[in-house]
């Protein structure tokens, strides 16, 4: 296997971005970003991939467009996964397993703002027995929130220390869309939206963009002093069909976890997690010990772009191994409803 | 003046499926007022049935049929349904296990409020009386609601296909260029932008060039005569076309742009439409002009000698 690092990071998150979806606006001046941080060009990128999709604001073919963004004449090297972009990560550090290149641009956008987010998401469920009845994102979350406060596994108050703490977290992170902690007294006395879920447990609608820059061996090192290696990346999937499932835990995050190599001595884990309960989920799962720090982001409840909410989970969690922070981070994406699909990255300091 | 124009759009299609033979015992069952679930290969009966086997991976081919009873597994209120949810009221959806199958099934539950609706309560399914064979058959309502026996209608056609209506209703905005563009179509004008690398004329702009992945920032307005690069012949007619076939769609090369526009090519005989004519726009009057292309009704010759292939081959 080759060493690959993440040595580039950037992003933007937006409440209510004006502009058109194929994004290309907000994707230029995040890719020279990445061109500055690891003083290449464009040229010296071997391979690109992209996710998105076009249902989120009913733009066909936005892919295309998008990569206007990076310019494409000589031809580049380009791929889309219809997925958040942790899993073009995924697709990008195969690619540079097979020794085809050496280093990789990998991005994700998307307009959430444009329809009606709960509801578009209902078009990643089962055709023919689930999306008919239109169940929105939230409504499946609130299911498995309530699964687990009747089995006991979590409670309310427990939901409200998740999120007081996001949001405390939050205010040091520029790119949070909803910040500001409070008490979790202050927060149990909030109105239900999806009972048991009030809306400070669900992250915001959020649009915005980000991408990340892979590169093997001695190109990363030439890039930064300390480039966040993968050391363990893996993703795993459980049934669509929410009944097949104990929504109190998530198998598929712990195998990929298992595949991954293990939690063991992760100082800090930046989780994918869109809805409060699914942190405390995800944290089993994966099997974090009480000494790792979560979410120091202040995580998807201050802002979670879809496509690109994921890679921004592991892009934040590559930055602290850059700063020196920590020598061993956990990236989590999640995709699909109540964490049906589950993506870890490992990254340590060499 | 808002930085882009927006406005509504609306995404619909009527997804048909095949059902394949297990979804057809499901759907079908709900056709005849009855839940029908699968026995997987760990011995449980799962609604619907998966299939195939969670664990073999096999064909599901062992079906039970199941009482219109159950118990609610987990609920959430829906306090703002959204379009196409079963019920355009508040309600409950549900996780439902029917009374002899093992995993439960997501529905929905008619109540007035959540007050009404807890883990382990009791419900009943409530059958439409036009039922097609669809999920949207039936919904629940708490055990011991007065419902009527559902009709029946025995040895109906198979189920076959499943027709699954999807709206997605959207605000789409055009790019800050795109808009631009548009404002000056209000005015009369064709505005197009330069990329400040390779110099290309785009029109209309886009965010950025490309070719070289840069945003072209100097607004460039350009003629509404060119030259046509090339064309074709619609003669298909198809859902909403305008024109009665054969008429002309071409790229039209606009004096002072690099990038062509498509539009129509009208007031001349479609055969003889060549590459290298020279169109001008013709524009509708000016009370009905808008922020929209069709402010040019089409482009048409305007008699000066075609331009030479030299002219427009690099913009093919």
């Amino acid at each position: 296997m080759r060493d690959v690092a993440i040595v580039g990071f950037a992003q933007r998150q937006l409440k209510d971005y004006d502009g058109s979806p194929t994004c290309a606006e907000l994707l230029v001046p995040i890719l020279a970003d990445c061109y500055e941080q690891t003083g290449w060009t464009r040229r010296d990128i071997g391979f690109w991939c992209s996710g998105s999709s076009d249902y989120l604001a009913g733009r066909s073919f936005s892919f295309v467009s998008a990569i206007d963004a990076i310019g494409v004449l000589p031809p580049v090297n380009e791929s889309h996964v219809e997925m958040d972009a942790a899993w073009a990560l995924y697709e990008a550090w195969l690619k540079i397993q097979t020794g085809e290149v050496d280093t990789a641009l990998v991005f994700g956008f998307g307009k959430s703002s444009a329809g009606v987010l709960r509801r578009t998401l209902a078009l990643q469920l089962d055709p023919y027995t689930m999306t008919p009845l239109w169940p929105d994102t939230v409504s499946l979350a609130a299911l498995q929130a309530r699964a687990g406060i009747d089995a006991g596994v979590w409670d309310e108050k427990a939901m409200a220390e998740v999120v007081d703490r996001s949001m405390t977290d939050a205010e040091s992170n520029a790119n949070a869309i909803r910040k500001g902690g409070s008490s979790v007294a202050d927060l149990l006395a909030k109105p239900m939206f999806a009972d048991p879920l009030r809306k400070h447990d669900c992250a915001p609608v959020t649009d915005g963009a980000a991408a990340i820059v892979l590169a093997a061996d001695d190109k990363a090192r030439d890039v930064r002093d300390r480039p966040a290696w993968i050391t363990g990346l893996s993703h795993n999937i459980d049934s669509i069909y929410l009944g097949m499932r104990d929504l109190t835990v998530s198998p598929s995050a712990s195998r990929a976890m298992e595949a991954a190599g293990g939690a063991d001595g992760v100082e800090i884990a930046e989780l994918h997690a869109p809805f409060s309960h699914q942190e405390l989920v995800l944290q089993e799962a994966l099997g974090l010990s009480s000494d790792t720090r979560i979410s120091p982001s202040g995580g998807a409840l201050s802002g979670n772009p879809m496509f690109a909410g994921g890679a921004i989970r592991i892009g934040e969690a590559a930055q602290r191994i850059w700063d020196g922070s920590a020598d061993k981070v956990l990236g989590h994406a999640t995709s699909g409803p109540a964490l049906q699909q589950n993506l870890v990255c490992v990254m340590e300091a060499k | 003046m808002s930085r882009t124009l927006q406005a509504p759009v609306t995404v619909a299609f009527d997804y048909t499926r095949s059902v394949g033979p297990v979804l057809e015992r499901f759907l079908a069952g709900l056709r005849d007022a009855t839940f029908v679930g699968g026995r997987t290969s760990d011995g449980r009966v799962v609604v619907p049935p998966p299939e195939f086997d969670p664990l073999t991976h096999e064909p599901t081919v062992d079906f039970e049929f199941l009482p219109s009873t159950g118990t609610v597994a987990s609920w959430t209120w829906v306090s703002e349904p959204v379009a196409g949810q079963p019920l355009d009221h508040p309600f409950a959806f549900a996780l439902v296990t029917l009374d002899g199958a093992d995993t439960p099934l997501l529905h929905a539950v008619d109540v007035a409020s959540p007050d009404q609706m807890s883990t382990g309560m009791r419900v009943a399914a409530r059958w439409s009386d036009e039922r097609v064979g669809a999920i949207t058959d039936v919904v629940f309502v708490p055990e011991g609601t007065a419902l009527p026996e559902p009709r029946r209608e025995l040895g109906q056609e198979p189920i076959g296909r499943l027709i699954t209506p999807v709206k997605l209703d959207y605000v789409y905005a055009a790019s800050a260029e795109e808009s631009a563009f548009y404002r000056g179509l209000a005015e009369g004008r064709l505005l197009g932008q330069r990329c400040p690398a390779c110099g290309k004329v785009y029109v209309p702009p886009r965010s950025a060039c490309p070719v070289d992945g840069v945003p072209t920032s100097e607004e460039v307005e350009v003629s509404d005569t060119g030259t046509v690069t090339t064309f074709c012949i619609v003669n298909v007619p198809f859902l909403g076309q305008r024109i009665t076939p054969p008429y002309v769609s071409a790229y039209v090369l606009l004096d002072g742009a690099d990038i062509a526009l498509m539009h129509l090519i009208l007031d001349v005989p479609a055969e003889e439409v060549r590459m290298g004519m020279r169109v001008k726009a013709v524009w509708k009057p000016r009370d009905e002009w808008g922020t929209t292309i069709e402010n040019i009704s089409h482009f048409a010759p305007t008699g000066e000698p075609d331009a030479d292939y030299e002219t427009y081959k690099h913009h093919l």
